[in-house]
């Protein structure tokens, strides 16, 4: 599948991405990041989930064996599998990053926010910070003796990040002094490491308002050794949240400057280019979040598949008289398989994304460059938006198989559906992902770049017509991509007169565009699967293959006819949506 | 010191395998390989010899089709300095692999071989055996503790009695049962490093040795389902059923 859709054999032959090359070497990675997952990881979900991160005066408790797993973790090289070589990362291709990724989230999703965040402030330092503060915190937080946090959000200021109120104030010998509260950090404060940095937004004194005065600093939890004698600065985690999932990760509200004379911070890039900074971040962010739902999705399937391959209850409907394994039923396979194609159109979506985006950056050819960096910007809101909100509702099916254990938490069967539920929501709502489509991709080139991933899938369409095996799929794609064209045209005509309509239609428009995101890829890996299969090439795959067209058909007959829904709800709902009366009583 | 050891690559603990259709042996068409993980053990122990300054090269053997390479790489991933491919696709049988171990031993002269007491497809437990008999070394088995010092190994061994403790002189044959250690998980440094590692490839006639079967493996079926257990009112009728209908007395 790496081959076939996600251009493996293109981002193969990029500088630094040599590995790829080699199946051999690719395999041994992700058989061995398994190994970890399964043996250290994974038997930690369980307890992350139930005993969770613990909040003292004295600071944050990680989940018991988090600390351990840590190391372990961290030892094998995992954590710097895509961190720049120049300070001792593996350096790796996102499109490797991502699949191992996929493996670690799935085994302990709370353990690998850790990580994860540390892995994208070393990307915002790469990208803003001056050589000083490199040469600092690189080392070691690539190495993994430090971990990192995000500090954006305040209790006003979410989705309108530019309401920020935390300010800055110059010291006046090159560090300034931070004064405010941020909530929702995740291993804001943690027992993992023996120093934590923080990137905090803030607004210097006199900076415009709104998203335009904003600027970007690091806060270390202890100060350099030289010039401050490594003391304890002024940011503390007042408290942790209780929510419904991601017990294992502590969510913290971090205070900044309440003993009176500030945290100490440095700038990191200019003053007032704070969010400039973050956004180069935000599209590896926001794919990696979409992974987030593509791992859960696959864990919540393996274990109903495990359960209903195991649990007996009822008879067949045709046969024998004794009772029956589940997985018999019709409708129990229909909610497996519901499950088990949207997972596979989701990851499909995610990995040629992250192939994309290696093009986008290292492609030596700047027309390829270009195009690439066009489908990326366009795709990423559809794929964070439609893999995270399907997500749910994947997970949510896993409960329903399990029946009444579902429900009961000692089954696990809930965790998956608990942990992803937050996954449409940070990082970018799904509301939030789908104005960006909107306003920013298809309004602003006049739908330029929506044309011409269109074309890429009229192309498709003209592959599978040819294939008389594949009518289906074909005639239930090309309605799919209809239905994509005729609401972007009714945006670009109701987006003059009647703005609010088309805000009303937006996420109707976005799930419409990654169903049928997720069908054109489907319908490319069923051509694969069939030219392969045709050709005698199947070798020790004919299982995979076989049930890989399956999943397609599944696909093309139960998810892609939503696509019409959608459209429809998108190019007449907003009136009754916009009702004054509709919410007044 | 070398430290030789041997490893074979094998269905994956957790697949559950079927038996063909002709019963002709276990259909592995499509499974998941690995390596024994028996045989992780020994890397593993052989590795940890070599980081304590026992023994300066670790040499890792796999007898088998091509594939094999992908478990001497992970051999070698693991901390194994360099590796041997006897590569063929004729079915071996533990006679044969000892025989190519023997081959080897001569050659590379190492002063302990270690082995995975028995791999988990035949269940076999006889190749290290067999390799110390045709190669004249003393050997001892189901290790469950090895200290390697002044030319003798001291091995702590499981027997059906408990534990036997016992020395030899070196070299020797070690074979490895669970409680030796616990395999490291390998990092991915190690997994980079290993690609560059020296991989040779040899065929069992370079070794000078036969590798036909002496063994015609006749029918293959899966086990008897358990059938349900049945009361017995006392202790006359008990004796009659494991005389008459169990046949084990």
């Amino acid at each position: 599948m790496l081959r076939e859709l996600a251009d493996l054999d293109r981002v193969a032959q990029l500088p630094n991405a040599e590995v790829l090359a080699d199946d051999e070497l690719t395999g041994s990675i992700l058989i061995e990041a398994s190994r970890l997952a399964e043996g250290v990881l994974e038997p930690l979900n369980a307890t992350g989930d139930r005993d969770g991160a613990r909040w003292s005066a004295e600071g944050v408790k990680a989940t018991p064996g988090f600390k351990d797993a840590y190391r372990q973790y961290v030892e094998g090289g995992w954590n710097r599998l895509a961190m720049p070589t120049e300070y001792g990362g593996q350096g790796m291709p996102t499109l490797l990053s991502a699949a191992v990724r996929e493996i670690f989230i799935g085994a302990n999703k709370a353990f690998c926010m850790c990580p994860g965040l540390t892995d994208a402030a070393v990307h915002a330092l790469m990208v803003g910070a001056d050589d000083a503060l490199k040469a600092y915190y690189l080392p070691r937080l690539v190495s993994g003796e430090w971990t990192a946090t995000m500090n954006l959000t305040e209790p006003q200021a979410g989705s309108d990040v530019g309401a920020l109120r935390t300010r800055a104030v110059p010291a006046g010998d090159g560090t300034y002094r931070i004064f405010g509260q941020k909530i929702f950090i995740s291993f804001g404060d943690h027992d993992l490491t023996d120093n934590i940095v923080h990137l905090v937004l803030a607004r210097v004194a006199g900076a415009p308002e709104g998203s335009k005065g904003i600027s970007l600093f690091v806060v270390p939890k202890f100060l350099p050794q030289e010039g401050w004698q490594g003391a304890r600065n002024d940011v503390q985690c007042a408290g942790i949240e209780h929510k419904v999932g991601n017990h294992g990760s502590p969510t913290c509200t971090m205070v900044y400057g309440d003993a009176g004379e500030g945290a100490v911070a440095w700038l990191l890039g200019g003053e007032n280019m704070g969010l400039q900074t973050m956004f180069v971040m935000m599209n590896q962010a926001r794919i990696l979040v979409g992974m987030e739902g593509v791992a859960l999705s696959e864990r919540a399937y393996r274990q109903a598949l495990a359960y209903a391959r195991e649990r007996v209850q009822g008879r067949a409907a045709e046969g024998s008289a004794l009772p029956v394994p589940i997985i018999r039923h019709p409708d129990v396979r229909r909610m497996l398989l519901s499950m088990r194609s949207q997972t596979e159109a989701m990851r499909a979506l995610g990995y040629m994304l992250a192939g994309a985006l290696d093009l986008a950056d290292g492609h030596s050819d700047p027309m390829v460059r270009q195009e690439r960096q066009d489908f990326v910007d366009l795709m990423i809101p559809i794929f964070k938006g439609w893999a995270t909100e399907t997500a749910v509702e994947v997970t949510r099916t896993s409960v329903q198989i399990h029946g009444g254990m579902g429900y009961v938490t000692e089954s696990g069967a809930s965790q998956p559906l608990r942990d992803v539920l937050i996954a449409p929501i940070y990082e970018g709502t799904t509301g939030i992902q789908a104005n960006d489509l909107i306003a920013r991709k298809v309004l602003r080139d006049g739908g330029a770049s929506l044309n011409c991933w269109l074309a890429q899938v009229d192309r498709t369409l003209a592959e599978t017509t040819a294939q008389p095996a594949l009518a289906d799929l074909a005639s239930r794609l090309g309605e799919g991509v209809a239905s994509v064209r005729m609401v972007a045209q009714w945006i670009a005509q109701a987006q003059r007169e009647r703005p609010l309509d088309v805000l009303a239609a937006a996420v109707p428009f976005l799930k419409l565009a990654g169903i049928v995101a997720g069908g054109w890829l489907m319908t490319r890996a069923a051509l694969a699967a069939s030219r392969l299969l045709d050709a005698g090439d199947a070798g020790e795959s004919e299982s995979f293959l076989r049930a890989k067209l399956a999943s397609a058909r599944f696909y093309a007959t139960h998810v892609l006819p939503q696509a019409g829904a959608l459209a429809v709800t998108a190019m007449n709902g907003s009136e009754a949506t916009l009702d004054e009366w509709a919410l007044q009583a | 010191m070398k430290i030789l050891v041997s490893v074979k690559r094998v269905v994956d603990h957790n697949v559950k395998v079927r038996v063909k259709s002709d019963g002709s042996g276990v259909d592995i068409a499509n499974a998941k390989m690995s390596m024994n993980p028996f045989d992780e053990i020994a890397v593993e122990e052989a590795v940890r010899l070599k980081e304590k300054g026992v023994a300066t090269e670790v040499i890792a053997v796999s007898c088998g089709v091509q594939q094999c390479q992908e478990t001497l790489r992970t051999a070698m991933a693991i901390g194994a300095d360099r590796a041997v491919l006897v590569q063929t696709d004729e079915e071996l049988q533990p006679l044969a692999v000892a025989r190519l171990l023997k081959a080897l031993v001569d050659k590379e002269q190492p002063g302990l071989v270690v082995l995975g007491k028995q791999a988990i497809d035949d269940d076999a437990n006889q190749t290290g055996q067999m390799l110390a008999a045709l190669a004249d070394l003393p050997q001892a088995t189901f290790a469950s503790k090895l200290e390697v010092a002044d030319g003798k190994a001291k091995v702590t061994r499981e027997v059906d009695g408990g534990l036997e403790t016992i020395s030899m002189p070196l070299p020797a044959v070690v074979t490895t049962d669970l409680r030796l250690n616990e395999p490291r998980y390998v990092t991915l440094p190690n997994i980079m490093k290993a690609k560059k590692k020296q991989l040779d490839t040899v065929k069992p006639e370079d070794l000078g040795v036969d590798v036909r079967p002496r063994l015609k493996t006749l029918k293959v079926t899966e086990p008897t389902k358990r059938s349900a257990g049945i009361k017995v009112p006392d202790v006359a009728t008990l004796l009659q059923k494991l005389k008459t209908e169990a046949k084990v007395i």
